[in-house]
């Protein structure tokens, strides 16, 4: 069943457009994420969710039923979800134990009922111990988890969070963000998170909300969104990428510096004219030091290794084309070590390169 | 958690009940109402009155032409703008060293000379005229005595029955407003835009006068505006000094309009240019202060350095230790004297003291004990009543409830520019005559002290509530809480300290008001800064010195026990955790 439904969101502010025509689907108990930059209307969409923005357009339902529509919003308290917040908005007036059963006293549940479900949610985010403290005796993550259990202990229909580990440090942001997995996994709470960290929400998501500009890019679970993009801002955002741009022709796409089959894509060959554009991860494009005996289904192109970093992990090397003002990012493993100047032949798999609109429209 | 569970949370989470009418539009409608009741209205009132012929209602420049007439009343206007300006010459003399010394450089003992100004800073400036009275009175007063034993001369040195006396004693209260202007600034300049103009080769003097100072002055202009206006404003001090010595300012000249016959239209219309000049001089000030372009005011800036004075240092603790000498020691020990003498002039020995006048007042004197504890309900009110409506329009424009919630914020904050003379004056012009005739009454005194503090408890209000987080009560609302209870539990715990805090920064100016209520007081509402200046007229200085003693004290225990309370509060609140 659907759970929740948008459809054609916005809002504006004055004149200023924040949020447009956003419209999704989620499932009962599925994780969402909305990914996007500084500024592209996350936190308005999320907090339109939660009600405390009216919509300038659009609607959003749950369970079927109306919840917000411009002329109409159901008030944020009315609507059995919970927040978190990106400052966690612990009560600092209360101890751990009162912020977490604060919602359960809104819904008069019987003292024992009570005490068991904030004990049992207590024990899960491991904060047993400290249900008696005060929030500013607590560190970053302990406050986190308390936040946590306060918004899940209620049993939400729908977890809303706010970049909800952007105040935490490093390793404490990895730890957490596989700990709401976790709480995911064992309560299955409707749940869509903003973030703007592409890692968090691959880490986390069932499926990922991409927006710019207050519109949704593209929405996909995360191997499709990185292998198969749908736009250059997608393909730029998440994850590095290289684009070629070139003009197809009879078979043939021209590229700066180089030629390559058109027939050798999957999806489309044959039928591409005019300017094309692809977007290449790094890590798909493989170095030779020698041309190759057989194409062997694959585009090569003859370079020159223009700049090298060494990151631990892989080299990252910089190849120019052959005469063309092309520079193109190559992840290699540590052992292909390749000097500046050195001549060099890339492989890029046609398989594994993802069609993106051309640039010039 | 089992099914049921979860399916009855959600029932209980998801009434399906409509949004009732916008309850934050009502309380925009109240506001917006006691806000034209208490500023609007009033000001209205004085400028319909100033233009208005009294027996017929008809529109008439005559009161304007009757306010500006007579010789007397234009030498009064150009006595306030001349003791305007002389005050400010002399806190530029007194602040501006004093700031500098304080911020910048080795002069010793810091805390006890911040410590002082601030007793200059709370000290009413009509309390201080009194002590002055009591030192510089011709011939009877302490430091003429002095003068004639040490010299023999049969004549005092000082008259504080004059011009300049009434300038100086205007200037050792009003400096530190100065003080603060320009410390602050001060604070804020870093060592290393000064390094830079000695690495160029400019040594410290030269540095301190063209690059400090130059940064600073802004801030300091800012302060003489403040400190001008304060003056021209201020009634306690003329109606103590320049009546007696025989001439007049714009105050007391208005309170001449309001001895009978009354003329208030007449006051109307000369108060209206004191009124005007007010609010023209304090838009120059915010341009002044806004526009300071010097990017070292704004940043963090590095970190300051103390600038070693050398045996100088003394010399600059001299001079401020003279200061406040004048400003508060002084001052303070002469009223402390005649409170607890037989007769003030018999001077200090232990057969002259007595607890005589505090019992006199307390237990004899007609009306006096009423006075204190009118003093002190009507400011209790009063700060009830302007804390109640800031947080309110507070809280509405900075959760933006509404649109227009800004106008609200405006007019709370435009007493600020209304001298309190101006403001009674208004006061008495909208709400003496019928139907309401609250003249004389307490409800009339409290409202206008509400009036008078506002912008105090707004500006207080408005940064408590900003202070706290709004996802605070979003945190309660998403989790099925409504607004109130989200006031109620989260936002009115979290700014308990901070509110009685800015309860007592309205409660205390309010407890010695002086100017508004000299204009609104009846036979039965006397305040304690109104019995004081009746005393004063009767000469009795021990009385009067003693009722003073109780104003300053009894303040110190208020904010005395307030504190305890708030820290036993904080206490508690540990403990239970
Ligand atoms: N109350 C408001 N009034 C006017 N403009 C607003 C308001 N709230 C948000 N905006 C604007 O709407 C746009 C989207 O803001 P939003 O807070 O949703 O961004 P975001 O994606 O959450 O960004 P971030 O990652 O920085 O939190 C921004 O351009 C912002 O300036
Ligand atoms: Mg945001």
């Amino acid at each position: 069943m659907s759970k929740l439904v948008l459809t054609g969101l916005g809002k504006t502010f004055g004149t200023v457009p924040a949020v447009q025509d956003v419209s999704l689907t989620l499932q009962q108990g599925e994780f969402v994420s909305l990914l996007g930059p500084s500024g592209c209307g996350k936190t308005t969409t999320l907090r339109m969710i939660a009600g405390f923005i009216s919509p300038t357009a659009g609607t959003i339902e749950m369970n079927g039923a109306p919840l917000s529509a411009p002329n109409r919003v159901v008030a944020p308290e009315k609507r059995g979800m919970s927040m978190i917040f990106q400052s966690y908005a612990i009560w600092p007036n209360m101890t751990v134990a009162q912020n977490v059963a604060f919602g359960l006293k809104l819904r008069r549940l019987p003292g024992e009922d009570l005490r068991r479900r904030l004990d049992r949610i207590l024990d899960v985010v491991q904060l047993g111990h400290l249900k008696n403290r005060y929030p500013a005796e607590l560190s970053g993550g302990q406050q986190q988890r308390v936040a946590l259990a306060r918004a899940i202990v209620i049993e939400p229909e729908v977890l809303l969070l706010d970049e909800p580990l952007s105040n935490l440090d490093a390793n404490l942001r990895e730890e957490m963000r596989s700990e709401i997995r976790r709480l995911h996994d064992a309560f299955r709470i409707t749940t869509v998170y903003v973030t703007h960290d592409q890692a968090e929400a691959m880490v986390t998501s069932d499926r990922i909300v991409v927006m710019n500009h207050g519109r949704i890019e593209q929405v996909d679970d995360p191997v499709s969104l990185y292998n198969r993009p749908r736009t250059r801002f997608v393909a730029g955002f998440i994850g590095r990428t290289n684009f070629l741009d070139g003009t197809a022709d009879t078979g043939t796409i021209r590229f700066p510096g180089f030629t390559a089959r058109a027939d050798l894509l999957p999806e489309v060959a044959g039928l591409l004219h005019g300017p094309v554009s692809f977007s290449v991860r790094p890590q798909n494009i493989v170095l030779h030091r020698a041309a190759p005996a057989d194409a062997n289904g694959a585009w090569w192109v003859e370079g020159r290794i223009a700049e090298r970093a060494y990151l631990g992990e892989y080299w990252e090397y910089v190849v120019r084309p052959a005469a063309a003002e092309l520079r193109l990012r190559v992840s290699a493993a540590p052992q292909s070590v390749y000097e500046t100047g050195d001549a060099v032949w890339l492989e890029i798999d046609p398989r594994r390169i993802a069609r993106v609109p051309s640039s010039e429209v | 958690m089992s099914q049921t569970e979860l399916t009855r949370v959600a029932a209980v989470a998801m009434p399906t009940r409509r949004r009732a009418f916008d309850p934050a539009l009502l309380l925009w409608i109240v506001l917006a109402a006691v806000l034209i009741f208490l500023v609007v209205n009033p000001l209205f009132r004085l400028v319909q009155l100033s233009l208005e012929d009294t027996d017929t209602g008809a529109f008439t420049l005559m009161n304007y032409v009757t306010a500006y007439s007579r010789q007397r009343y234009i030498t009064a206007t150009w006595n306030s703008l001349a003791l305007g300006f002389w005050v400010t010459v002399l806190c530029l003399i007194f602040a501006v060293p004093v700031a500098w010394a304080v911020s910048r450089t080795d002069m010793p003992c810091k805390g006890a000379i911040r410590l002082l100004v601030l007793g200059a800073f709370v000290t009413p400036p009509y309390l201080g005229s009194i002590g002055w009275i009591l030192l510089a009175g011709p011939n009877s007063g302490w430091l003429n005595r002095v003068w004639m034993t040490l010299t023999g001369a049969h004549e005092g040195l000082f008259n504080i029955y004059s011009f300049s006396g009434l300038a100086f004693n205007i200037a050792l209260y009003s400096f530190p407003y100065l003080f603060i202007f320009t410390s602050a600034a001060l604070d804020v300049v870093s060592s290393e835009m000064e390094d830079a103009a000695n690495i160029l080769g400019a040594g410290t003097l030269r540095t301190t006068l063209r690059i400090t100072l130059p940064l600073v002055l802004p801030a300091i202009l800012g302060g003489a505006i403040i400190t001008f206006l304060e003056a021209i404003a201020l009634f306690g001090t003329p109606a103590l000094i320049a009546i007696p010595a025989r001439f007049n300012v714009v105050t007391t000249q208005l309170l001449q309009f309001f001895s009978q016959p009354i003329r208030a239209e007449v006051a109307a219309a000369y108060a209206v240019p004191l009124l005007l000049i007010t609010v023209g001089l304090f838009g120059v000030q915010r341009w002044l202060v806004r526009r300071r372009g010097f990017v070292s005011l704004t940043g963090k800036g590095g970190d300051r350095r103390q600038m070693a004075l050398g045996p100088w240092r003394w010399v600059m603790l001299g001079y401020t230790l003279l200061l406040l000498s004048l400003s508060v020691l002084l001052p303070y020990a002469a009223l402390a004297q005649a409170a607890l003498a037989k007769a003030w002039g018999r001077g200090f020995s232990l057969d002259n003291l007595t607890l005589h006048n505090f019992h006199y007042l307390l237990f004899e004197h007609e009306t006096a004990a009423q006075s204190v504890i009118n003093s002190f309900t009507y400011a209790a009110a009063a700060a009830c009543i302007a804390m109640g409506l800031a947080l309110a329009i507070a809280y509405i424009v900075s959760r933006r409830l509404l649109p227009w919630a800004g106008v609200l914020s405006f007019v709370a904050m435009a007493p600020f520019v209304v001298p309190g003379i101006v403001l009674a004056i208004a006061f008495y012009a909208a709400y003496a005559p019928p139907p309401l005739a609250l003249y004389g009454t307490a409800t009339i005194l409290i409202l206008a002290f509400a009036t008078r503090f506002l912008p105090i408890g707004y500006a207080n209000a408005d940064a408590a509530i900003r202070s706290i987080n709004p996802e605070m009560e979003d945190a309660v609302r998403i989790l099925g809480g409504g607004r109130l209870l989200a006031i109620r539990r989260v936002l009115a715990p979290l700014m308990q300290r901070s509110l009685i805090g800015a309860w007592l920064l309205v409660f205390i100016p309010a407890t010695r008001e002086l100017s508004t209520a000299m204009f609104l007081y009846g036979p039965n509402t006397r305040t304690m800064s109104v019995m004081l200046m009746d005393m004063s007229e009767e000469g009795n200085f021990e009385s009067l010195a003693a009722l003073g003693f109780l104003l300053l004290a009894s303040t110190l225990v208020i904010v005395g026990l307030a504190s305890g309370l708030l820290g036993r509060d904080f206490m508690l609140r540990r403990e239970r955790g």
